[in-house]
């Protein structure tokens, strides 16, 4: 190829880019004009799935920036998280490491329900449910890890939601006001996971033809990791 | 490919945008957020303090976040119009970020002067 030829096909694929680009933004002009059928493209669950998650973004939000105006606003210590959520293994005190075992499980659940996504739209019944199963453990043993440190907390600590002996009282608020109501998530997740695996391994969505319902989940799933990702950065971390 | 496959693959690809992606791809995703939990632990661990600190934390955040909502949400293949429509609103959240910072600064030197510290 002469340099000429190669500078040709440099540009051609320059000016693909941008129609490529433009034709984006029409589609977009064209969907939203589409009065009541902005979303005819996407599967009507997965664009619910979003508009939902977009609502519960604004409520974890909320509460992030009241936890934010009330540790800015507190005139007594914020008791220090490293030593708060240590725990002592083998007579060592490792700092944060419950919560970060935590992250590291919901991040694993995380990425078994992205394969079980995937497994489900190749049309692989027993993985997909064997992965959507797989979610569902580490949910659970996400729950049972944050029930042990909300317990060591209450009873060892003794912080309370209206009070706390390590500093500002506003720490017990923020902490069992984000983490109960991320934990309620959890929850939630791990039963509609298993009632949609059970779906799944009954062949329900073979019989559709459709395996939307698993990525829809998949969808709600990932947000609870999403949100747990800045609680971890913003309350834990900060 | 024989007719029927590829009705239902194409019934698959019209529902769900084609979400057919090698499992690899997956796998080195789960690779990366491993990796930048673990840069966000030793944040803590390596006790980084002030500004330094508040960057890494938020860069890591960030760069987790965008990888989830782009690759395991499929964000990254949707169409502009729900890209848009799902990404845009939180940030009008930064508007009720700065205002709350204000307001706490506010109620901050209020307790101070009038209440003498205390709550």
């Amino acid at each position: 190829m002469t340099q000429g030829d190669t500078i040709m096909s440099q540009l051609t694929l320059e000016r693909e880019e941008h129609v490529n680009a433009a034709q984006g933004l029409r589609d977009l002009a064209a969907d939203w004009s589409a009065d009541q059928e902005v979303f005819r493209h996407t599967h009507w669950g997965k664009a619910m799935m979003w508009i939902f998650l977009l609502s519960d973004t604004f409520i974890f939000s909320c509460f992030l920036t009241s936890y934010m105006t009330m540790r800015a606003s507190a005139t007594l210590p914020w008791p220090n998280t490293a030593e708060v959520f240590a725990l002592e293994i083998g007579g060592q005190s490792i700092p944060l490491v419950l919560i970060a075992l935590m992250t590291f499980v919901l991040i694993s659940s995380s990425g078994t329900m992205a394969m079980a996504v995937n497994f489900g739209y190749r049309r692989d019944r027993k993985k997909t449910a064997a992965l959507m199963l797989a979610t569902a453990l580490f949910g659970a043993t996400f729950v049972g890890m944050q029930a042990f440190e909300w317990t060591k907390l209450i009873v060892e600590e003794g912080v309370r939601p209206w009070g706390n002996p390590l500093g500002a009282p506003q720490f017990g608020a923020s902490f069992f006001m984000i983490t109960g109501f991320h934990g309620l998530h959890v929850t939630c997740g791990v039963i509609m996971l298993l009632i949609v695996a059970s779906l799944v391994l009954r062949g329900h969505f073979d019989r559709k033809g459709d395996y939307s319902a698993v990525e829809i989940a998949g969808l709600y799933w990932h947000f609870v990791d999403l949100v747990w990702v800045f609680i971890f950065a913003f309350f834990y971390l900060w | 490919m024989d007719q029927e496959t590829s009705s239902v693959e194409q019934k698959a690809a019209v529902h769900g945008n084609g979400q057919h992606h090698p499992i690899g791809l997956y796998l080195k995703v789960w690779g990366y957020l491993f990796v930048l939990s673990t840069l966000s632990y030793m944040v803590d661990y390596f006790h980084f303090h002030g500004i330094v600190r508040w960057t890494l934390i938020v860069t890591f955040m960030l760069l987790k976040a965008g990888l989830i909502i782009s690759i395991f949400m499929h964000m990254a293949w949707e169409r502009l119009s729900l890209m848009y429509a799902i990404l845009v609103p939180p940030l009008v959240l930064l508007v009720l970020v700065c205002i709350m910072t204000i307001e706490s600064d506010y109620t901050f030197w209020t307790r101070m002067i009038f209440f003498g510290g205390g709550g």
